[in-house]
């Protein structure tokens, strides 16, 4: 899926990676714990997540993940921004809960992240 | 590669949202020494998790990452409380971390296990009041 499909899908607001919106993406994962997302590997990844602070863009960083939303309309700071800007990470941020973000995305046919 | 790189950093204790930042640096300077995608992920998901354990749990430390023709060494050393229980502490879901912790998206009790999932090799030498030293390696091929 392209990430400016789950920008379409989830309604969100792009705070960076504009560039990077035709990015096919294969998989994604949710949580608000870092080493619960650091478990499991994928490619390509997105991570949704309730939790906003700078360990969330590294831990993107850290597992070659190309995009991250920020549900329940969480708005990450200036610094945050800079810090998947320099990644080269696309951010954004939905109104849905993370329950609706999830569902929408998997019904529309995205993965979830297996086991490696 | 001729010769080892060596890379050291202080890890600062007092300032969480600085917690990762010498991960995120060492995960450049090996895309730089051209060493593969998987390696690098696997060598730089070990040394966060580890970092984030020296800031939450152990005031901070010193990161010492190592690279050679033959394996990635990371050496991660604090002057924290120590593991009282070395093999408990390894169990994944084992955490002493605080709600203030969690609340900053930490302490699901994952990071050692994945670190030992993560490398080839890791020790654990450990000393209750005196501190942690965790040594971890990837192997090149
Ligand atoms: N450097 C350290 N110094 C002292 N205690 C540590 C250190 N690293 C880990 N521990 C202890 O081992 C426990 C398990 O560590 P582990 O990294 O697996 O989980 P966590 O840090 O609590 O949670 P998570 O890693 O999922 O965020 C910790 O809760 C802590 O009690
Ligand atoms: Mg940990």
């Amino acid at each position: 899926m392209k990430i400016s499909r789950i920008k379409d899908l989830l309604g969100a607001e792009l705070f960076c990676g504009e560039d990077k919106l035709d990015t096919e993406v294969y998989s994604a994962c949710c949580s608000d714990m870092m080493s619960d997302v650091l478990a499991f590997v994928k490619d390509q990844g997105v991570l949704l997540t309730g939790l906003v602070n700078a360990q969330v863009v590294r831990t993107a960083e850290m597992m070659d993940m190309a995009c991250i939303v920020f549900v329940r309309s969480k708005t990450p700071s200036a610094d945050m921004i800079e810090l998947a800007r320099e990644s080269g990470i696309v951010v954004m941020k939905s109104g849905y809960r993370a329950y609706e973000a999830c569902g929408a995305l998997y019904s529309a046919g995205l993965k979830p992240v297996g086991n490696n | 590669m001729s010769e080892n790189v060596t890379f050291h950093f202080d890890v600062d204790g007092e300032n969480f949202s600085s917690a990762g930042e010498a991960s995120v640096l060492v995960k450049k300077k090996l895309r730089q020494l051209g060493i593969s995608p998987e390696i690098i992920r696997r060598v730089s998901i070990a040394m966060y998790e580890g970092e984030i354990n020296m800031v939450i749990h152990a005031e901070g430390g010193s990161a010492d990452v190592t690279v050679t023709d033959k394996e990635v060494a990371i050496v991660l050393s604090d002057r924290g409380p120590g593991i009282p229980d070395v093999s408990l502490a390894m169990q994944e879901g084992y955490s002493t971390a605080r709600d203030n912790i969690r609340a900053l998206g930490f302490g699901a009790g994952m990071g050692l296990p994945n670190m030992k999932k993560y490398t080839d090799s890791m020790e654990i030498e450990t000393k209750l009041g005196v501190g942690t030293t965790i040594t971890m390696k990837v192997k090149l091929s």
